[in-house]
């Protein structure tokens, strides 16, 4: 080696005879750990946090959620109208409806740029165990994408609550507190996660993203232009079950009156996202990288 | 140890390693040599557990690289230099693949100030130069301190000093009893580099043996008789005259003869006799290039034709003289001569002409230097190259070997 390596802390590399083996095998001096998820979570920790994608997603997404929380909170103070028979919280589903789109995005490049940059053959050849590394990804990227937006949608619910306080709004309960925070915060999250499994099953960051942008929006923009009273059931199911819908019911302002409500949306993406994270492991043991 | 048994594999119709069976043995850089698509990188895939083979099984150690426990600790990677994040920092990058195998962060500024790259550490590595990225992709591999590493094309983009240094890091890494298994394009790099070499084309293993073996079983040497320039009809008269005595009588581009199946000594002789002057009387060695060229010949995929312009060129002004074309554009048979014939009365020797002068009339042949000699026992079986002989004694062409 013309670069000399630098000497290792522990003994000298070692000429060692592997037993049954005619060969000299070598043996490094560091010490040989067995792997496990910790070690995958630590790793998908450094990797988000050290591209700027990261940070310009969830740097827009807070933006977004809290720029645009603030507006409506101020128009509404502002305006003479009496908020009454309606809670202060739910004013901050529009910044979330435009920033579940940065989390959406994100999701999809935790996964779909690896592939997009070739990164993956490196990580897969680093850890061969597929599904660990996927697992890893998912868990670093939730509790991110919940964090954060438990932490803006806090903070907005609280702006509004002290903002429109003489405005007539009722007093939120507990129970409505826990699901414009934590609620929404955990549907926003899995939404990501989504997000994340379809990047996986994709491999293309545009397409992804592509893909689930429009399965964010399109049900209700179809369900818009339809017009026929023959489809009348499937537009109400369309708007009852769109994304921008069932978020907004967390704020118990449902489009209908029927269909899903309280602590349904979450259960019901949490079965789709399961279904997804399912598909995702199974495509990713089989597939080549 | 890596060892492959029947590997295969198909992508839809398309066979792009087929029935590859062969082992890289430890303390021994292997070579992996074959023409563009002939499947390298695939076949480099399967051993990592990346693609999964069609038929047949790969296996490190024993294990199936996806079963290897901690595979980073056991192997090491270069596939493809531009396999980062571009967005991440040098620094940040290999962190995240030592945390992924439990590695110390210390190991990995020490990788980087190995590769040479600690200036940069904190650079994304998006801006960095085909060489730095081969550099960071050498770290990745080294990271783990592994007994088995895989480069692919790992010279791809360096300056010299990083070809010298990645030349003498793989004999380091193969005499400290690792497997070292290389592929590259670079056939004078592989007569420096490796002890054997495994050549295939056409995802078909071709050759499986020493580099002098290689040479010795793919190629000839060649004698190159010059005669004055002044009278070409001397050249014709030791042109019949060789040609009768059963040599093989080439012309070369320059008006020099590329003679082979006869000994110097003898082509001598047959000038002294036909009275006719030399200018020149030189040995060549076939070089692994030209070996290598010969062996794929048939199996390359890819082939690069003369432009030909049809219809673009300007009619040439009168009295001007068409473009003499690039030697070896277009010209089947150019790279090497024949191999011998086995058992064929006074084969082309190969063994002596160990002295430089190649294709190129004044240049050194690179390739000519001889294979340093085995510093590992871990390969008793190969022979020690021959040393250089010097051109002034070409004689006894029968201890060619």
């Amino acid at each position: 080696m013309s670069t000399p390596q630098p000497p290792m802390p522990q003994t000298a590399p070692e000429w060692q005879a592997a037993p049954g083996s005619p060969y000299p095998a070598y043996t490094s001096p560091i010490p040989v750990v067995r792997t496990h998820l910790g070690h995958a979570v630590a790793s998908e920790w450094t990797k988000i946090r050290s591209v700027r994608s990261t940070m310009w997603t969830l740097g827009v997404f807070v933006l977004l959620v809290v720029g645009i929380g603030l507006l409506a909170g101020m128009v509404v103070a502002n305006s003479s109208s009496e908020m009454s028979g309606e809670n202060a919280l739910s004013l901050g589903f529009y910044g979330l409806l435009l920033g579940s789109m940065c989390i959406i995005t994100l999701g999809v490049l935790t996964t779909a740029s690896e592939y997009g940059t070739g990164m993956i053959r490196t990580t897969m050849t680093a850890c061969p165990s597929r599904g660990r590394v996927l697992a890893a990804k998912a868990v670093v990227f939730f509790l991110v994408a919940f964090v954060v937006t438990l932490v803006s949608a806090s903070l907005v619910a609280f702006l509004h609550v002290a903002m429109l306080e003489g405005n007539g709004a009722d007093e939120p309960t507990g129970g409505e507190w826990l699901k414009a925070t934590v609620g929404v915060a955990l549907y926003i999250a899995l939404l990501g996660l989504l997000s994340l499994a379809v990047g996986s099953m994709i491999r293309h960051s545009a397409g992804a993203i592509t893909l689930m942008i429009g399965a964010l929006l399109a049900p209700l923009v179809i369900a818009l232009f339809m017009f026929s009273s023959s489809l009348e059931g499937v537009r109400q199911a369309l708007f009852e079950y769109s994304i921008p819908n069932q978020l907004a019911i967390f704020y118990a302002n449902s489009l209908s009156d029927s269909g899903p409500s309280g602590w349904d949306p979450l259960w019901i993406l949490l079965g789709v996202t399961a279904v997804a994270l399912g598909c995702a492991f199974a495509l990713l043991e089989k597939r080549d990288v | 140890m890596i060892e492959a048994v029947g590997l295969t594999k198909r992508y839809g119709d398309k066979t792009a390693v087929h029935n590859l069976s062969f082992q890289v043995r430890p303390g021994a850089v292997t070579g992996f040599l074959g023409p563009n698509g002939s499947g390298k990188s695939t076949t480099m895939r399967m051993i990592l557990g990346l693609d999964n083979p069609t038929a047949g099984h790969v296996t490190i150690s024993g294990h199936p690289y996806r079963k290897l426990p901690n595979a980073a600790r056991h192997v090491g990677a270069l596939l493809d230099a531009k396999a980062v994040h571009g967005g991440r920092t040098a620094r940040n990058h290999l962190l995240s693949l030592a945390q992924l195998s439990g590695i110390p962060a210390r190991r990995v500024d020490e990788v980087l100030g190995v590769v040479g790259l600690q200036d940069v550490a904190r650079r994304r590595s998006k801006g960095f130069s085909l060489g730095m990225g081969q550099r960071l992709g050498i770290a990745a591999a080294l990271l783990g301190d592994p007994q088995v590493l895989l480069f692919d094309e790992p010279v791809n983009g360096l300056d010299p000093e990083g070809i010298l240094w990645v030349r003498n890091l793989m004999k380091a890494l193969a005499a400290e009893g690792r497997t070292v298994f290389v592929s590259s394009h670079l056939m004078s790099e592989m007569a420096l580099t490796a002890d054997h070499l495994i050549v295939i084309g056409r995802g078909q293993l071709l050759a499986d043996m020493s580099v002098q073996d290689f040479i010795t079983a793919n190629s000839a040497g060649f004698a190159r008789v010059r005669t004055p320039d002044t009278e070409p009809q001397l050249r014709e008269k030791l042109t019949s005259a060789l040609t009768e005595a059963g040599g093989h009588v080439l012309p070369e581009q320059d008006g020099a003869l590329r003679v082979t199946g006869l000994p110097l000594p003898r082509i001598s002789d047959l000038a002294h006799e036909a009275g006719v002057r030399l200018w020149e009387l030189s040995p060549h060695q076939a070089s692994l290039e030209e070996a290598y060229m010969r062996m794929t010949q048939g199996a390359v995929d890819y082939r690069s034709t003369a432009d030909q312009k049809a219809g673009l060129q300007q009619p040439l002004p009168p009295g001007a003289q068409p473009p003499m074309p690039v030697p070896g554009q277009g010209q089947p048979g150019w790279y090497a001569p024949p191999p011998p014939r086995q058992g064929a009365p006074g084969p082309a020797p190969a063994g002596p002409y160990g002295a430089p002068g190649a294709a190129g009339a004044g240049t050194a042949n690179p390739y000519a230097q001889p294979v340093p000699p085995q510093t590992t026992p871990a390969e008793p079986a190969a022979a020690p190259a021959p040393s250089p002989s010097p051109s002034a004694d070409p004689t006894t062409p029968e201890d060619a070997r």
